[in-house]
């Protein structure tokens, strides 16, 4: 029978890569003697190598063997833990994982750097290894000459207690040919001295097979240090030749076999290749191609959920289903003497359907431990490359998130990450003068703030030099010479296209690419991200994020004939407008006074090109919103209710919209846009800047088009 | 009004990703509709649906011929007046006025937006020799939107690209 | 009908062994590691073990000793499905009271054809 077992290359493939990230932790805390960490080390290596054995990716398993054999010289204490050996096993881990992927894609992999680090790993193993793990010396060894075998088999009498049964043992033998069984009694005490427990017998067979030797001791195999065992061919000169091969073809058995050589050794023999009957010869290796020719399918994506999130799950489903049937006894036969009943039946119903979406949306939402836990080694790594000291400190990691949102944030945060050790931490030097502990700190911090993530990534280096930062933005143009801004402002000007602060450009936060990246990659999963940073104390980079991308908290707003969703995460206040506090500035800028602050109106009726009655400023309302660090006050007609929407795009069946982040479907089945806050923002300020040059190529019209 | 007994035997559903017309079948059938008083036509297999018209959601900023976008069972589907897309006749908005829902699966994605038409008018069984080159002599409607043209009975029928329609055109910021 | 335990920590590996058994109408309990399958084992009869050798909590040795001290596991085959192909493994494996062992790479035509030699 054939059974297919591709169906479990994914769940393989899932497990290969928490191995390695636990190979990799592992490896990163290694210190010498923790016998128990080299032990998982090594589990997950043993189970990788196994694993991609039977699914016949054997460049996975050829390198692991070396990987495996280092560390079990490390875990029987044959090897002492040397950072050199820690270091070439971090290696090794990432070419395991470059092997295990490209395994998966069935595409090809980097050889250059699998054999430098194979030749490396085989060097430190004293250059005794040979890559190949199990399958060497392939050859044709102990052809069955005769037609059979005489065979003595005298079991210990211990036998039956290690689970062996003599009878199974001589019907797996006479499946291979014919058997005739004498059993030897002679052994067989007394009556009273019978101890049911203990095997007395010994036999003598005969089996008339055209198998291998090897074939028949293979049968014995589990038995041999428990019995005396002799094999004997019985040679028949007279059909020698030409009616063994006959009788091979004709059964159709394989006579290959692929053995361990161990000094010709019986019991070390290993027969790895199962003999089978088949109509086609088929030899070992073929056995194998086809095994590797099984599709690895790629990651479908598939999500690892705990059984108590299902039980939860499973239990509302009962809630549920009681008041669905409850409200539909109660509209069998309803009357107005049962509105009460219904109205708590609808109330349970709302419960219950609120429960079960949070239930559901927690089934997508991991750990943040899977984005936190490639930093130690980034960190460790970087330290070497940068030559400071430095440690991770990772708390928060059991904080949850979606998991698509984790997905997308996982490359931002290693760039924050390598900012902080690359820009942030002084050299030792530097950190000593100025009185700090050598070994600089970068912590990596995760917490749940009302309907979001907060992920703080955070340095105790040098801080952001404000007076260097505007040098650098007035000298690329970014800024006025003149400009007056406020902290925030100028750590803002980090996140500008083509800005970057490092005295040197170095390999490890390139050349002031990315952090504007980092910006649009978080605003585009709707979060934000501030810096506060103390001179000479350091930096913190805060990243502010929402928990699922499916659903939003908004705010229903209405401008004319249309409703609008703002997410609630954005609004600062909504406010009734008082004329008083209404000021027209330079021309044409409409500002609201909000305490301290004077707030840019943006009428959304306006910048969307809507028709309303309510134009006026002081009969709308305003909404304060706050976008990239900006506040700007929404004009809309009207507030509605609050509600959480799903979040459908527009991307599907139409195209990004600028000022709108997607589409919902409210209560009574229409569509509804939602607000792009940091979009609006952007709508405004470009608008602004064409009127800006229109006005000064002297025309003013279409200026007074749009303002006020 | 139901497609499918319109298109009598012609399954709606299956595989059909051929680029705009399949030619190698004979054949065909085509859903004719009314713009003004001409006569167009679309491959009935890319027709999802046809609905009355109901006013959609507004798309901020978009050209007028997009009207905006409607919840058809929970998917988002943005719906093009082809009056005035391709400038002809009036967009009034009466009680015949239907939206014709065309799905077109490329390689890369299914995109499924609303056409507003005048009226549906037939289903044409059309062989593929019959459906002759369009002459290049202008007129409203671009190139690129026509396949070519059916006689029917006396009258012409254009029939109109569905990959070339459903691409959506990039709109800027009217500012 | 034949009752199986099957002790891995790899899933892949547990999920496989287990498909392959009652595909060939074996009846199957799972087992994360030897503490599960011991705590397993304590609370069932079973026909056959199959167990990993290098698992986290309990290893597969330790597993077969504790089992054979269980007196309705007296004779109970045991099988080590394992990678260790060294004769040392294989003996420890034997005074722990194992009854034979299934080299990795998994195979299930060879995993059928072997548990064979140690129940019906």
């Amino acid at each position: 029978m054939s059974v297919d077992l591709s169906q479990f290359i994914p769940s393989f493939l899932e497990e290969s890569f928490e191995g390695l990230e636990l190979m990799e932790s592992g490896l990163l805390n290694l210190k010498p003697g923790d016998n128990e960490t080299i032990h998982s080390i090594f589990r997950a290596a043993h189970s990788i190598k196994g694993g991609a054995g039977t699914f016949g990716f054997d460049s996975v398993t050829e390198f692991t063997h070396l990987v495996e054999t280092l560390l079990d010289e490390m875990r029987d204490g044959r090897r002492e833990v040397s950072s050199a050996d820690t270091e070439i096993l971090l290696e090794s881990v990432d070419c395991m994982r470059l092997l295990i992927e490209a395994a998966r894609d069935e595409q090809d992999y980097d050889h250059d750097k699998v054999s430098t680090t194979s030749a490396r790993l085989s060097e430190t193993l004293g250059g005794q290894q040979s890559t190949d793990s199990d399958s060497e010396n392939e050859s044709n060894v102990n052809k069955n000459d005769g037609c059979g075998y005489n065979i003595k088999f005298i079991p210990e009498h211990s036998l039956a207690k290690t689970g062996n049964d003599p009878i199974f043992l001589f019907s797996a033998l006479a499946e291979l040919g014919e058997l005739t069984i004498s059993a030897n009694t002679e052994e067989l005490p007394a009556l009273m001295d019978i101890d049911a427990q203990e095997l007395y017998f010994s036999w003598e067979l005969t089996l008339i097979t055209t198998a291998e030797e090897a074939e028949v001791i293979e049968i014995f195999e589990w038995v041999e240090d428990e019995c005396l065992l002799e094999l004997e061919p019985i040679v028949n000169k007279a059909n020698e030749e030409p009616t063994n091969n006959i009788s091979d073809v004709a059964d159709g058995v394989i006579n290959e076999l692929s053995v361990e050589s161990s000094l010709g050794e019986i019991e070390n023999q290993e027969v790895l290749a199962s003999t089978k009957v088949d109509n086609e010869p088929e030899t070992a290796t073929g056995e194998k191609s086809k095994t590797s020719k099984t599709k690895a399918k790629a990651d479908l994506g598939s999500i690892r959920v705990g059984v108590d999130k299902v039980d939860s799950l499973i239990n509302l489903m009962g809630e549920l289903v009681i008041t669905q049937s409850m409200l539909s006894e109660l509209g069998n036969d309803f009357d107005m003497s049962k509105v009460e009943r219904l109205t708590s039946g609808l109330e349970q119903l709302l419960q219950n359907t609120k429960e079960m979406q949070e239930s559901v949306m927690r089934i997508r939402m991991l750990p943040i431990s899977f984005a936190f836990n490639r930093f130690p080694r980034l960190v460790h790594d970087l330290a070497i490359k940068t030559g400071k000291t430095m440690e991770l400190v990772i708390s928060g990691e059991q904080t949850e998130l979606d998991k698509t949102v984790m997905e997308q944030i996982g490359d931002p945060l290693v760039h924050l990450v390598r900012n902080a050790a690359d820009h942030g931490i002084e050299s030792k030097d530097v950190r000593l003068a100025n009185g700090k502990p050598e070994k600089g700190t970068i912590s990596l911090d995760a917490y749940h703030q009302g309907g979001n993530i907060v992920i703080e990534i955070k340095d105790d280096g040098a801080g952001i030099n404000r007076q260097t930062v505007l040098d650098k933005a007035i000298d690329k143009g970014l800024i006025d010479a003149n400009a007056i801004l406020t902290d925030s402002q100028v750590y803002d000007l980090l996140f500008e296209p083509g800005f970057s602060t490092a005295a040197e450009v170095t390999d490890i936060s390139g050349r002031g690419v990315g952090m504007d990246v980092v910006k649009r990659n978080i605003q585009a999963l709707g979060g934000r991200i501030q810096v506060e940073s103390v001179l000479g104390k350091g930096s913190t980079f805060k990243v502010n994020l929402p928990l699922t991308l499916a659903i939003l908290d908004g705010q229903l707003v209405k401008v004319g004939t249309e409703t609008y969703i703002i997410p609630l995460i954005s609004i600062v206040e909504s406010l009734q407008i008082d004329n008083q506090l209404i000021n027209r500035v330079s021309g044409d800028m409409v500002l609201y006074r909000l305490r301290d602050d004077n707030v840019p109106v943006l009428p959304i009726y306006q910048m969307f090109n809507l028709e309303t009655e309510c134009t006026e400023i002081d009969k709308a309302l305003l909404v304060v919103v706050e976008g990239d660090g900006q506040k700007v006050g929404l004009m809309v007609d009207d507030l509605l209710a609050q509600q959480q929407v799903v979040i459908k795009s527009l991307n599907d069946n139409y195209q990004q919209v600028s000022g709108i982040s997607g589409a919902t479907i409210l209560g009574d089945g229409s569509v509804a846009m939602i607000l792009d806050i940091p979009g609006i923002i952007n709508m405004a300020l470009e608008q602004a800047q064409k009127i800006q040059r229109v006005r000064t190529d002297g025309n003013s019209n279409v200026a007074a088009e749009v303002c006020l | 009004m139901n497609i499918q007994a319109m298109a009598q035997d012609v399954p709606v559903e299956g595989e059909h990703t051929v680029e705009g017309i399949d030619f190698i079948t004979s054949g065909d059938q085509y859903l004719t509709f009314l713009l003004a008083q001409e006569q167009y036509a679309v491959d009935i297999l890319c027709v999802e649906e046809i609905r009355s018209w109901e006013q959609p959601t507004k798309i901020p900023n978009a050209p007028s011929y997009i009207k905006g976008v409607i919840n058809m069972r929970g998917i988002i589907v943005p719906i093009v007046d082809l009056r005035l897309k391709f400038n002809i006749g009036k967009a009034n908005y009466l009680e015949t006025t239907v939206v014709i829902v065309l799905t077109y699966q490329s390689e890369e994605k299914s995109r499924t937006i609303g056409f507003v038409v005048d009226a549906v008018s037939d289903v044409l069984n059309v062989e593929s020799v019959d459906i002759k080159p369009a002459p290049a002599f202008g007129g409203c409607v671009g190139q690129q939107y026509i396949d070519g043209l059916i006689n029917s009975e006396n009258k012409v029928v254009t029939v109109l690209n569905v990959a070339h329609l459903q691409q959506v055109e990039k709109h800027r910021l009217q500012g | 009908m034949t009752k199986v335990l099957v002790v891995d920590d790899s899933n892949s590996i547990r999920d496989m062994v287990s498909f392959t058994l009652k595909s060939a109408g074996y009846q199957t309990v799972e087992a994360k590691d030897g503490q599960d399958g011991l705590s397993k084992a304590q609370t069932s009869d079973f026909d056959l073990v199959i167990s990993d050798v290098n698992m986290p909590n309990m290893d597969g040795i330790s597993l077969c000793s504790e089992l054979r001290k269980l007196a309705n596991f007296k004779f109970t085959p045991i099988l080590m499905l394992t990678t260790e192909s060294s004769t040392d493994m294989k003996m420890r494996g034997k005074s722990a009271g194992a009854t034979g062992w299934l080299v990795k790479p998994f195979n299930p035509e060879k995993l059928l054809a072997t548990i064979k030699r140690v129940v019906k």
